[in-house]
Order: C-alpha cells, then structure tokens, then sequence
C-alpha cells in the first residue's frame, strides 16, 4: 500500500480545491446573480456581497418583465414547462422505440443490420443546421410546424441514436446464454427480453435515457426555428432576456437556475446509475 | 437400445456470416438415442458438438434435417416447447436471483407446490454439493460454483431430453470424480435422457452409455466406450480415443506365407497364417499399403522379436509410459511394472496379431481389428 507524505496530501487537496473553484464557481456566481439586481450585477468592482431579492423570481413566475422602458410579458413558465413535456415525451417515444431496437441489433444478425444501425447513428454527424430548411419545408407541408408533436418528432434525432447505441452495448455484454435459460424454461422471446434482458440492462437504460433527456433539454436550433413562441422550451425563451433596454442578467440567472435544477435534479437522482451505466461496459470482461 | 426418445436425422449446419465463407459445423448428422440413454458427444473444439447440443436445444436453427423428441418434431419449435432442459458451460445463472432461487426458478414458473419445490432445490444442491451456498448471489461463488449450480438448475427441472455442455469442466479433479459417480447415479435412478458435451474421454467413459465422436462436423462413430477402444471405425477415432493415443505407423503390406507389415524405415510385423484368420487376410485383400495401429497397453515389453531405442521412461505411479523411436516416430508402450530402462537403451518389444489394428491408408476407415475383419 502506498504511503503519501503531508506535503503530498496538502498538495492534492490544494489541486482539488482549485479543479473544485473552477468548475463550481460559474454556478455559484450565477446563482449569487439570480438573487441581485442588474445594477448590482453590474456593479464594478464586482462584490459578492449585496441585498438579496427574489425579484427576479417573482418577474418569470408572473410572467412580467419590467425594464426601465416598460413592462414585457415573457412565457417563461410556459418555455419550462415546454421543457418538460418535450423532453419528457421525446424519451419515452426514444426508449420504446430504441431499447427494444438496440435488442435487435445486438443479438439478431439480420441483413443490412449494421447498415442501417450506422444510418441512425449518422444523424448525429450532421450539423442540425444542415437538416433544418429541409425538414422546416417538409413541416410545413405536413402541418407540423409549431406543433408539439412535430418537435417530439424531430428530437428523436437526438435521443433515439443515443439510446439505441448505448443499450445497444449493453445487451452486448450480457451473456445470450443467460436469456436461452430463461427461453428453455419455458418461456418466450418477448418474455426473456422484458424479464430477463431489460432487467440487466437497466442501469445502462437509465444511463442512455438520463444523457437523451438532458441532450434534449439542452436542444435549442430545431425549436427555435421549428415552433413560435408558445411552444419554445426554456432554452430558446430565454432569448426573450435580450430586450430593447439592454440584457437582463438577473433574470436570466434566475432562468437559468430554473431551467437547469430539473435537470440537476434528475442527475442526482440518477447518479448512481448514471455512473454503473456509463462505467459498466468499461470493467466488464 | 430401448425406445427411440431423441432422433436426429440428416441434420446439417451451416452459419452464413456477411463478408465471410460460409462455415459447414455439422454435416448430414444421424443419431438415435434411446429413453434413459447417457450419451456423450466428444471432440476436440470447433468439431461441431456444441452446435449439434444447440440445434437440439433450439437455440440454433438447423439448415435441413430434422430432429424428434419424444415422438414430436422439434426443429421448428421455440425452445419454450422442445421439453428440453440445458446447463450451460458459461454457467448463465440470473445474476439478480441466489442461487437458490436460480435452482427453483424453472419449478415455480411450473407452478409446482412450495414444499415441492424446496425438497427439490435442496436435493439438487446436496447432489452438487452446494448447500453452503444456496442464498448467495452468483456474483459472489466461484466459477466453479456456479457450474454446479448450473448444473443442479438444469436437472432439476423434469424434461425429456438433458443437455449438459462441458458440466464438469471447471471443477476441480476430485469433485469431479466425486461429481461424476452421483450424476451418474440420478440419470440412471430416474432414467433421464442426456446427451452431454465434454472433451474430456475419462468423463465420457465414466458417464456415457454411447459415445459420438465428431470432427470436422462429422459424426465418426458412435458407440459404447469399449467397442470405441477395441474396434474404432477410423484412424481419427483410434487416434482420438484412448491416453495416450494409439501407436499408427504407415507400412507396406506382404501376404503370402507369412502376413509382413513393413513400418517405412522401420522394423517389420510379420504374422503366420495361424495368427491372423483367413477373413482377416480376406480384408487386408490386395492391400499393398496400410497404417498400422497397435494401443499403447497392448505392446508388449522385454521379448520379441522388434526392437527399439527408449527416448523417455515416466513412472506415474501406477504406470510405466515408455517413449520409444520407432522409424523417427514415438511409439508408446504402457507397463503396469515398473520398467527400468532408461533413455538410449535398447529394448526389445512385441505386438500381438489379436492387438493390431489395420486402417486403410487411404481413407482411414478400419479394415480389421486384432482376430475379426472391422465390417464384421
């Protein structure tokens, strides 16, 4: 067993401290901004110490902005709750079309199998910049445009090639041989896929299900050109911050805390299988 | 044979991947197996055993042929409905069941009786010798453990047909021996069916009642372990079966007054007419050339009429392998004396006609074996 020096374990904890700084200060700052006033945020030198205030809360909840020019309405709570139901549903759409695909892909070889697992996985390769105007002008013919169901579409884009190549893995490594038990038991195919082959897999479904969820929330290209106002999530509302009178920080801060604590809290939840899942495959033999 | 409980007729295999040849595992497999019959399937690796216990299983498809269980064609069925049951060389326990559980799992999905149920579990890992064990996680035994439970998973369930790939490989030598003589006793007691697969011949002796040995995807023979030793069908079978492998060596035939068989560079075994019975001068026929086999217990040591230069001598404790250069090839010769030569002596050695064994040279297949042509 290795021994470390104080001097080794002073220095270690100095280098933690300061990758610690590093990736929580951005947070900690813009949680600090969503309790001050843009005057405050504004104010230089910048000071960590001021009157707290929930007002910018309080202007995205009711839905009013005021700025030294007037007052705007924002749909803030509307964009959060867009959040929610898109990214939501896109998920589920993703993992019960992708994990019973990811199952097929991994254990039936089946003519242009890989060729068309590759193709879904190409849809990550282009820029969504590439496939908008075509898929705006196909939208609009089909009347999808601004419709929630043609946003859920369009993010399985996002979700389904993440999920489908994650299980994927994942049903690799669990032995056949287990599941042609359960099938010589007595049971059928659908039976040794929900009981036997989902089960073991679960930790990397979470995993897979938990990354789609927050590449969907994260998503901002396709519902700003895809949907108006109504039907934006949290990300392209918050451009909404962008006024006439200038930029409003601390709101902006409070979206962000908003936007982000579903998310954070999903993660938190999830932590657990999150890292069993993403580090599984790695340790297996 | 009894009954015909499991018929494998004109089964072939072939696995067709993208981009690769195609690869022939099993080719124009015929097999009958009797109710309560033992069988093994022995081979070295990739000779098609495992994809013959697989088709049968149902978790390979065969490319022609069929298979019947129990009067029933089974090849098209899923293996749900085969009434097949299988313990596997990878173990495959449901990791988030103990391994009680994985042993009840198949019974109560039967919806057998509790006390049915538990009675059985325990026998099962009694049999194996796992009780210790029984509310452990398969994360957490060895492999070879969870081979046996495994194994008790597999006979505890009722089934027509028994499939055990390789049951026993991962265990220790003792517990095998001790393992062996209990399996062996319950597939008798309860007269279940079972083909195993194992490369291992002393397991195959100790459990089998008939013993397919398959190379190439081809069965070669199939019969009991003794009429494998003493009359096998070909050189791969004479040469596969037995420790250590018989002795062949490629000889010119003379039959005249004397049957003479000239080893190339190498000494000659020559029979009277009174050795060697007229059927088998018939069988030899016009032969001009043949390979020789003669096992390693059968030659016999310290007079005769042969000799040759020991390369090596091993006591194993019981036994005396002698290694001796015949023609540039070992020939091994099998004492139950200990035998003092040592390596560089000459020693004198003989083969008897009832222990020769004459193999076409050009196909393999027996022509005669000791007193009795191999067709009789």
């Amino acid at each position: 067993m290795e021994h470390t020096s104080g001097l080794e374990r002073a220095l270690r904890g100095v280098a933690l401290a300061l990758i610690v700084v590093f990736f929580l200060f951005p947070i900690l700052w813009i949680f600090l901004m969503s309790f001050q006033t843009n005057e405050e945020i504004l104010r230089i030198p910048p000071s960590p110490f001021f009157t707290p205030t929930l007002g910018n809360y309080a202007a995205l909840i009711s839905g009013k902005l005021t700025t030294v020019s007037g007052t705007l309405d924002i749909a803030f709570m509307r964009n959060l709750w867009n959040s929610v139901l898109l990214s939501t549903a896109s998920v589920a759409i993703a993992l019960v079309l992708g994990v019973p695909a990811a199952y097929a892909f991994a254990r039936f070889k089946f003519r242009l199998g890989e060729d068309i697992a590759f193709t879904l996985l190409s849809f990550r390769f282009a820029p969504p910049l590439l496939v908008l105007l075509p898929l705006s002008l196909y939208f609009q013919q089909l009347g999808l445009t601004d419709t929630y169901a043609g946003l859920i579409w369009v993010y399985q884009l996002i979700a389904l090639p993440l999920i489908l190549w994650i299980v994927r893995g994942y049903f690799e490594d669990i032995s056949p041989d287990i599941e042609h038990a359960y099938r010589v038991a007595g049971h059928s195919w659908w039976s040794t896929f929900t009981r036997i082959a989902v089960p073991l897999a679960g930790p990397g479904i979470a995993a897979a299900g938990l990354l789609a969820f927050i590449f969907c929330w994260n998503n901002f290209v396709f519902a700003l050109i895809l949907a108006s106002a109504d039907k934006q999530p949290v990300t392209v509302g918050a451009l909404a911050f962008v006024t006439a009178s200038g930029i409003q920080y601390g709101q902006i801060a409070a979206a962000i805390v908003l936007s982000v604590t579903p998310t954070l809290a999903l993660a938190l939840y999830a932590q657990r299988y999150l890292v069993e899942g993403l580090s599984l495959g790695a340790v297996k033999g | 044979m009894s009954q015909v409980a499991l018929s494998i007729q004109g089964v072939d295999k072939i696995y067709r991947r993208r981009g690769r040849p195609p690869v022939h595992a099993v080719r124009t497999l015929d097999m009958q197996v009797g109710s309560g019959e033992i069988v093994a399937l022995l081979g070295s690796s990739g000779c098609g055993k495992t994809s013959t216990l697989r088709m049968i299983a149902g978790f390979e498809d065969v490319t022609s042929g069929s298979i019947t269980l129990a009067g029933r064609r089974i090849d098209r069925l899923e293996p749900a409905s085969r009434g097949v049951t299988m313990a596997f060389e990878g173990y495959s326990l449901y990791p988030p069941l103990t391994v009680r559980d994985n042993i009840a799992f198949a019974l109560k999905s039967a919806r057998l009786p509790a006390r049915e149920v538990d009675k059985t579990v325990e026998d099962m890992a009694r049999l194996v010798d796992i009780e210790p064990i029984l509310d452990r996680y398969p994360s957490s035994i060895s492999g070879g453990q969870q081979q046996r439970a495994s194994l008790a998973r597999a006979l505890a369930r009722r089934a027509d047909l028994y499939l055990l790939d390789e049951p026993m490989g991962q265990l220790e030598p003792q517990l095998r021996a001790i393992l062996r003589g209990r399996l062996k006793n319950l597939l008798v007691e309860r007269g279940m069916t079972s083909i195993f697969v194992t490369h291992d011949q002393t397991e195959a002796n100790a459990l089998a009642d008939r013993i397919a040995v398959m190379e190439g995807g081809i069965l070669q023979q199939f019969a009991d372990p003794k009429t494998l030793r003493e009359r096998p069908a070909n050189l791969f079978v004479a040469t596969f079966v037995g420790e250590p492998p018989m002795n062949v060596f490629a000889a010119t035939v003379a039959v005249g007054d004397r049957v003479s068989f000239a080893v190339d560079d190498g000494p000659v075994f020559s029979f009277s007419s009174n050795e060697l019975p007229l059927d088998v001068r018939d069988a030899i026929g016009g032969r001009k050339r043949a390979t020789i086999g003669v096992r390693p217990h059968a030659v016999r040591l310290g007079a005769g009429p042969n000799e040759a230069r020991v390369v090596s001598n091993q006591w194993l404790g019981d036994q005396s392998h002698l290694a001796m250069d015949v023609a540039g090839k070992l020939m091994v010769a099998v004492s139950h004396a200990r035998i003092a030569a040592r390596s560089g002596d000459l020693v004198a050695f003989r083969v008897g006609a009832a222990d020769l064994h004459i193999f076409d040279s050009d196909t393999g297949a027996a022509v005669s074996h000791g007193l009795a042509p191999a067709c009789g």
